[in-house]
């Protein structure tokens, strides 16, 4: 076969054009800013032209074997690993690392498989010297192809602690959990008492975003965005999520320093504040801030983990307010939250729609997932979001942006889960395998699908939506009584409303 | 000699260089860390490398603040110019006899010629270290000028002239 292998380099997206020099046994060479990028490969490397590419070319034979080997150095000098049989040796070492680290998982139910390849992308997703782990490695790959709905995922969300957190702990992942809780109680001290919706790896908390005017875009899908404007946002869902994922810590043995006690109770405080005021909500509209159901639910949820956290020993807060604040939320959510007409609970106060997010009220332990309520708000959300049976977020909404998307990975494997909770296990298992259908040939799945042609949509691959699959999976082994390992046992969801 | 003056100054002088030699990698204009290249000579973790290299890197500079003592010494005065002088020297034989030399001495560093192997990997320096990067020969002709500097400046010659 013929093998025609090209390097391309632009760095300072696409940018710069840059200047490659050959070195010999060294291979060749592109350094800029401090950063040197080296391709060696045992085949003839040609540069072109204007040596600003790179390319390989050469016929093969069955039983041939040729390496490319691409190094990345910076502030250093580089170390270039030879390449032939010594290669040969780091690829099996990988391989092997892998395979070790695969073994570790506890998870022997069923779709043992899906889960495993989610579990290694998170892994791979994971930013391994401060333990974050980013929604998805990549910036505007587009929601809608020719549209505008283009973001830049390389940054961690709060709103998906608690799942992440505890898909890595109930998978037997304990390290990477407890290394990913500490980027979280590190990074949220640095907006103290407040959340910022998402951080950098490193906890930065200025993600201004700008656009990158100069690209195309994939699918000519403009704006190419760098930074995300989200984290101005005000979105009081994340208050639950990041105290449910501490209270999911110590239902696991873990122990909480004084640091994380002081900032629960700043948490708490902020909860109390400011429960009652309109927010953008879970899902960044850029349309403005409304009274989001989901949210308050959420609010609701960080003072009962807190009230918990006080009850186990872990905390001391002033539970008597927190229950009262949690009564005047929980009044609130049933009252204008819930519409008698439309029997489902509604995307905001006194706003008639759906939102795919109610579905984790009955996740949180808001909501019993066998209630009549929540019964009949899966039965509107499948009604007016599902297509194809999988599950648009929200729809009909004016999000502040023009153009359509797809359905949303994650909301199809709520729906999973909030089946497999209210006991409805065979509908819930061909549901789960539906979904697993739009995975592509290696088991990946982006934010979005395209529900005409199943094609993946949005940031690829996308944590959140494997989070998704594993928190599913794992609710239909449980419900259905499936163990884990031996000293494995998963905590369940808090399945009742305590008031 | 005064050996204590030296000592200190010699200390201080090293720590001023290691910065702005190490304030250039860090600020994307060159890629030479003395400490990685030192430590790798002593040890093939290259994690492990640049603090035990940063020890070693603190002596030598105080060995070679040794010689440029006996220098001043010699030439009976010690000033922040003459001192910036010899680093000028220095610096250049650093740049234009040493570097390219090390691949031949260096234990893991890969030959131009040959390119690497198992045990020899690490990129080497080329003429004037310009492989790690451009501006590398100007922040370590700076930083060995303002070591003699520092040392010439402050220096207190043991005849006392």
């Amino acid at each position: 076969v013929q093998v025609d292998i090209r390097c391309d380099p632009r760095p300072d997206f696409g940018r710069v054009l840059p200047r490659l020099r050959a070195r010999g046994a060294l291979g060749v060479w592109y350094e800029h800013e401090g950063r040197a990028l080296v391709l060696r490969c045992d085949l003839p490397i040609a540069l072109s032209a204007d040596r600003a590419d790179i390319g390989v070319q050469d016929t093969m034979r069955a039983g041939d074997r040729h390496y490319v080997s691409l190094i990345a150095a910076t502030e250093e000098p580089a170390v270039l690993p030879p390449l032939g049989g010594h290669a040969e040796f780091r690829i099996q070492r990988s391989i092997d690392w892998w395979r070790r680290w695969a073994d570790r998982c506890v998870y022997d139910g069923p779709y043992r498989e899906a889960v495993l390849r989610s579990a290694l992308t998170l892994k791979l997703m994971e930013y391994a010297p401060s333990g974050a782990v980013v929604a998805a490695p990549t910036t505007s790959l587009p929601e809608g192809l020719g549209g505008v709905r283009n973001w830049d995922y390389r940054y961690c969300w709060l709103r998906d602690s608690s799942l992440t957190l505890q898909a890595l702990f109930d998978l037997g992942y304990r390290l990477e959990g407890e290394a990913f809780l500490s980027w979280l109680l590190h990074t949220t001290s640095m907006s103290l008492p407040e959340l910022q919706v998402l951080y950098g790896v490193y906890g930065e908390t200025r993600l201004k975003e700008r656009t990158l005017d100069w690209l195309s875009g994939f699918a000519n899908s403009r704006p190419v965005r760098t930074g995300n404007d989200a984290h101005g946002q005000l979105q009081l869902d994340i208050y639950g999520e990041v105290i449910d994922a501490v209270y999911a810590f110590t239902t696991r043995g873990g122990r909480l320093d004084r640091g994380t006690r002081r900032m629960l109770a700043g948490f708490g405080e902020t909860v109390c504040r400011r429960w009652s005021e309109p927010d953008e909500g879970i899902w960044e509209p850029r349309g403005g801030r409304r009274h989001n159901t989901y949210s308050k639910a959420m609010c609701w949820v960080a003072l009962d983990r807190l009230c918990r956290l006080n009850d186990e020993g872990h905390i001391s807060a002033p539970t008597a307010r927190y229950r009262q604040v949690q009564r005047d939320i929980h009044d609130a959510v049933e009252s204008r939250g819930f519409s008698d007409e439309m029997d489902s609970y509604r995307c905001a106060l006194g706003v008639d729609g759906v939102d795919a997010a109610l579905l984790l009220l009955s996740r949180y332990g808001y909501a019993d997932a066998a209630s009549p309520r929540m019964r009949g708000t899966y039965a509107r959300v499948r009604r007016d979001l599902g297509v194809d049976g999988l599950l648009y977020r929200y729809r009909g909404e004016d999000d502040g942006l023009p153009g359509a998307e797809g359905a949303f990975g994650i909301c199809s494997f709520w729906a999973v889960s909030y089946l497999a909770q209210a006991g409805r296990h065979e509908e819930a298992a061909a549901a789960f395998e539906h979904v697993l259908s739009f995975a592509n040939d290696v088991g990946l799945f982006a934010e979005e699908i395209d529900p005409r042609t199943g094609a993946a949509l949005g940031n690829f691959p996308q944590a959140f939506t494997h989070v998704g699959l594993i928190d599913a999976a794992l609710q239909l082994a449980h419900e259905r009584g499936t163990q884990l390992r031996p000293g494995h046992e998963r905590r369940s969801a808090l399945t009742s409303a305590r008031l | 000699m005064n050996l204590p003056n030296i000592l200190l100054w010699g200390f201080v002088a090293t720590i001023v260089m290691s910065t702005i030699m190490d304030g250039s990698r860090g600020i994307g204009w060159s890629r030479m860390s003395l400490p990685f290249m030192l430590g790798t000579i002593f040890t093939p973790n290259y994690d492990r490398a640049t603090p035990i290299g940063f020890v070693l890197y603190l002596l030598v500079g105080w060995f070679i603040a040794l010689i440029y003592a006996m220098l001043f010494e010699s030439i009976g005065r010690a000033t922040w110019w003459l001192g910036g002088l010899l680093g000028v020297v220095h610096g250049a034989a650093f740049l234009v006899l040493f570097m390219p030399l090390l691949p031949g001495i260096h234990p893991r560093m890969a030959s131009e010629r040959t390119g690497p192997d198992p045990t020899h990997a690490l990129e080497p320096p080329g003429f004037l270290a310009l492989n790690y990067g451009s501006m590398t020969p100007a922040f370590t002709m700076l930083g060995h000028v303002v070591y003699g500097m520092i040392l010439g400046g402050f220096y207190r010659l043991a005849s006392g002239g």
